[in-house]
């Protein structure tokens, strides 16, 4: 069991919350140093895990999964521990791990009680990392619940303003996602197999089974896509999205922006759409219409915003639906730009968010009428913050650029007026991103000083470049070398695709 | 006769044992000999449970077919038994405070009395036996709620709970007479088995059936059974109400299990399917819809105890293996859960006497350990992995998803799982206060007793633990499947 690498990435949060548990709230070094060595090595990990999966595919090994292993845990049930990554994962898992460590040094100096943040914080990248290892439903549904709950606390001990409301909605609302996702998994699990077949929970085998009953999957389909659809930040259910990452701290709007709501985008097409192919092609249109929604409406509401949080939490509601919006056109080259976009989005956001929490530190307000010239003042700061606003924005050499043109590219195969319509609509969102990002950049880097005492504040110290720079250069990478990424992950979706072309 | 036959009846011999143990300690002991009571005890406790599990059960019915002790009915004991273990733990520091100090061989003779009609309840294969084990459970209960006898409210709530209890046996003993009448004048389990499904369907049985549901249901306060649950739980000394929203539902579930589904089992969609439905849905909504707005955290407990009945029951729905197993696993969960939550609240009212969730505010400054303890136990009751409440909801949720064509106990679960929601709002209140609250805590910081110490450790290891090692979900299974459990359909 410990011989297989992607046991460790679960095994490694644990292992930091048990130093953890050993330190003293007072010994911020001890903590600290807890925090660092385990990040490091989590990156460390996926990168090994990144470079080994490269060369197995090299080597010419097309199995779908790779380092698979399981695991029998209830064994009446044929529940089982069961792991395995293709190139998505294993991107969504260097994505993860590098925003735990961008993470940690954004909240260098959590207070109060720094030792129980970081035992949250390492319990929600447990949970995350948990999940994208999984092809198990069981073992992914609970590692994707076990990524929520520790957001109640987080937000509601160490958020910023109304944040026992907001810690309250989110995690209500993301439980009651959950809730339509468990029943949308028994369902599949009691249907996983032909009648006399054994049931299985695992996700490789259900596919390869193909037996859930056509008058089940509807029903099935639309309860796990709603499920996932809630951390995707889908119309109507985005509304704990705004209040969550306004209040929550810097740290946990990184992680729950950057990773927690690629978690929705990944479930989506994991389990609704390639378990349930058939409910996917029947259904995708109802989606559409509402992702659809959640692209054009998260655009506009963030142009209206004067909190930086909040501009940034509707971008990411646009953004997100973007993703989602991507893998219901149903084809390779949309899904490629899903998967990208959620790399870009988790990389650009968690910047934005970082960025955010360190012009909060010092300005103490997060108003944009309220601040001005800060390019003068903090040169580095203003400057990130133009590269994270571009990457939005989709200018080419950025992450942002590559993604949406896959998408749209890719959107566009689908000739019938209902795709026109909806893809001319969502292209028309790149633009208002530009009006939203550009009055922000404008109001707050250029022009004026609007506060005298703003002139005593000081750049950005080396844990706060540290956490930016990492975050840039994966920005540009993927801006620049758009096709590594590409032939990571081309190989994942034929299995997708292929059972959604045969449920035709 | 053949006096072997008791032979077969160890659990029940190991706990008669130890209450003459303890009756005789108490009454001949002298004055100082008192101290060795509590510790005593316990141990014994401890051991009866390890006992009773380790040493095979015979499985053979005895007494002309009334008694049996199978392996089922061996495990549901064990998890009866932990949990009267905890529930003496936690009470230790109460049972040995100077008021309680000449009644507290009493206190464990009362639990052990009822714990002995619970077991009873759950290997009676006849119905006299069964009314036998129901009243001897339940009478003593009453006098251990009115144990504060200072105390107003302990008065009003012994005598709430002495009515109810004998009103719901009453209507019980209605119902069994008309099953009775059905039976052909036979009172066995097995003979009713047989006599109903080759008897037709007829509104008579239903009437019955009711009767036996409202019955059993008081004791489990399924709603609209349910109006004496919370007054009954705030007014009785905490320990007692713990032990009553622990071990005695669990009893009364496994008895509702073992009744309904191998008695009536064979007229489980024409009779009684939809009756428990609408029982299972309205217990599970209201008690989540009342325990929101409660202050007091011992009438929020009973109204979150009301609506986790509801869930115990999903595993009756499921009405197979899969269910009872899940039923049973679930038990113990809550147990481990409520009795972790109890610990917490029984301690706090002992040194400050504050009950209500306000005085909770600002928890974590003073007392850590006790906070992270009940975060973990609220966490485990609302279902929230990876604690054992998670695992336990799941697992009773695949049981009743079993029935995979049938679209109503898909919703029934539907129903189920939303509940979990709103259920989940009022356990964070509860983590709310102690964790976020921004008041100058109330409660002082203090110690706690050993035995408070060694019942809250085995709560937490029981919340972190059960779910993640899936053996004990396993002897349950196993357990079931040993035993004869009468087909469905």
């Amino acid at each position: 069991m410990f011989g297989n690498i992607l046991i460790w990435f679960v095994i490694i949060p644990v292992l930091m919350m048990a130093g953890l548990g050993l330190c003293r709230n007072s010994s911020m070094a001890a903590i600290r140093t807890v925090m660092v060595v385990g990040s490091t090595i989590l990156l460390a990990l996926a990168i090994w895990l990144c470079v080994d999966f490269l060369a197995l595919r090299a080597a010419g090994n097309d199995a779908e999964m790779l380092f698979t292993g399981s695991w029998m845990w209830y064994a009446p049930l044929n529940i089982h521990l069961a792991v395995g990554v293709d190139g998505i994962s294993v991107l969504m898992l260097m994505l993860s791990a590098i925003i735990v460590f961008a993470g940690t040094f954004a909240s260098w100096k959590i207070n109060p009680l720094p030792k129980n943040f970081f035992l949250w914080f390492a319990l929600l990248s447990t949970g995350v990392f948990g999940f994208f290892i999984s092809i198990d439903m069981f073992t992914m549904f609970m590692f994707y619940e076990v990524a929520l709950i520790p957001m109640y606390l987080l937000i509601g001990v160490w958020g910023t303003g109304r944040k026992e409301y907001s810690a309250m909605k989110l995690t209500l609302m993301l439980m009651g996602g959950s809730a339509f996702l468990m029943l949308g998994l028994l369902g599949i699990y009691w249907h996983s197999a032909p009648e006399g077949g054994e049931l299985t929970w695992n996700i490789l085998e259900i596919a390869k089974n193909n037996a859930v009953d056509p008058s089940w999957q509807n029903l099935l389909f639309c309860f796990t896509f709603v499920g996932f659809g809630v951390l995707g930040a889908m119309f109507p259910f985005h509304t704990w999205s705004p209040d969550g990452h306004a209040c929550a701290p810097t740290a946990v709007s990184m992680l729950h922006a950057g990773v927690l709501m690629k978690l929705g985008g990944y479930g989506c097409f994991r389990i609704a759409i390639y378990l349930l192919p058939a409910a996917a092609n029947e259904l995708a249109w109802i989606f559409i219409i509402l992702t659809g929604i959640s692209v054009v409406y998260g655009a506009f509401s963030a142009c209206v915003q004067t909190d930086l949080k909040y501009i940034n939490a509707y971008s990411s509601v646009s953004h997100c639906g973007m993703v989602l919006f991507a893998l219901l056109m149903l084809n390779t080259t949309a899904m490629t730009g899903a998967i990208l976009q959620m790399l870009s989005h988790g990389l650009m956001t968690a910047l934005f968010f970082a960025l955010i929490g360190m012009i909060y530190g010092r300005t103490h307000t997060r108003d944009i009428r309220q601040m001005g010239g800060l390019m003068q003042i903090m040169p580095y700061l203003g400057v990130c913050y133009m590269i994270a606003g571009f990457a939005s924005l989709g200018l080419p050499g950025l992450s942002g650029f590559v993604a949406e043109m896959t998408i749209f590219f890719g959107a566009w195969e689908d000739s019938d007026l209902f795709h026109r319509v909806f893809v001319i609509a969502a292209t028309c969102s790149i633009v208002i991103t530009a009006v939203y990002i550009l009055r922000v950049v404008g109001k707050l880097l250029l022009g004026k000083v609007q506060d005298e005492h703003h002139w005593q504040l000081t750049d950005a110290t080396w844990f706060e470049r540290l956490s930016t720079v990492t975050l840039i250069a994966c920005i540009a990478g993927i801006g620049f070398f758009p096709n590594w990424i590409n032939e990571t992950i081309q190989h994942s979706f034929l299995p997708i695709v292929q059972a959604i072309q045969n449920a035709i | 006769m053949d006096y072997s036959q008791f032979g077969a009846m160890l659990p029940e011999l190991i706990i008669l044992g130890i209450f003459l143990i303890v009756f005789l300690a108490d009454t001949f002991s002298p004055e100082n000999g008192k101290k060795f009571l509590t510790p005593m005890t316990t141990v014994l406790m401890l051991l009866a449970t390890v006992a009773i599990w380790i040493v095979p059960s015979c499985g053979e019915a005895v007494f002309g077919g009334m008694y049996v002790d199978g392996p089922a009915c061996k495990a549901m004991k064990c998890v009866l038994n932990v949990g009267a273990w905890i529930c003496m733990l936690e009470a230790a520091k109460w049972v040995e405070s100077d008021v309680m100090y000449y009644r507290k061989g009493e206190f464990y003779e009362l639990i052990l009395v009822t714990l002995f009609g619970m077991y009873l309840m759950i290997s009676a294969r006849h119905f006299l036996l069964f009314i036998i084990g129901l009243e001897s459970a339940s009478l003593p209960i009453a006098a251990l709620v009115a144990y504060n006898k200072d105390k107003y409210e302990s008065h009003e709530a012994a005598i709430k709970y002495i009515i109810t209890a004998v009103f719901s046996s009453a209507i019980l003993l209605t119902g069994l007479s008309f099953v009775y009448a059905f039976s052909g004048g036979s009172l066995y389990f097995s003979d009713i088995a047989v006599q109903i499904t080759s008897g037709e369907m007829s509104g008579l049985l239903i009437f019955a059936l009711t009767f036996v549901l409202a019955g059993i249901g008081f004791k489990l306060s399924l709603v609209p059974m349910h109006l004496w649950t919370a007054d009954v739980y705030q007014g009785a000394p905490t320990s007692v109400t713990a032990y009553l929203s622990v071990v005695s539902k669990g009893a009364a579930a496994f008895a509702f299990f073992i009744i309904f589904v191998q008695v009536f089992g064979q007229v489980y969609s024409a009779a009684w399917e939809w009756m428990l439905y609408a029982v299972i849905i309205a217990t599970i909504t209201v008690g989540n819809l009342f325990a929101m707005r409660q202050k007091n955290m011992k009438r929020f407990m009973a109204f979150s105890s009301v609506s986790q009945a509801g869930y115990i029951m999903l595993g009756v729905m499921a009405a197979n293996q899969l269910g009872m197993a899940s039923m049973m696993f679930y038990i113990l969960v809550y147990v481990v859960s409520n009795l972790g939550a109890f610990a917490v609240i029984q301690m706090i009212e002992d040194r400050t006497g504050l009950v209500s969730m306000d005085d909770y505010n600002g928890l974590h400054k003073t007392n850590p350990y006790l906070a992270v303890a009940m975060t973990l136990a609220m966490f485990s009751l609302a279902g929230i992995p990876p604690f054992a409440g998670f695992f336990s909801k799941i697992l009773i949720f695949t049981s009743v998803t079993s029935h995979q064509n049938s679209m109503a106990l898909y919703m029934l679960v539907l129903i189920a799982l939303i509940n979990t929601i709103i259920s989940l709002y009022y356990y964070l209140l509860v983590v709310k206060a102690m964790w976020i609250s921004a008041d100058e805590p109330k409660i002082g910081a203090f110690k706690s007793g050993k035995c408070e110490k060694v019942a809250l450790t085995v709560c937490v290891l029981g919340i972190v633990f059960l779910g993640l090692v899936s053996y004990v979900y396993k002897y349950f299974i196993d357990s079931v499947g040993a035993e004869t459990l009468l087909a469905l359909n």
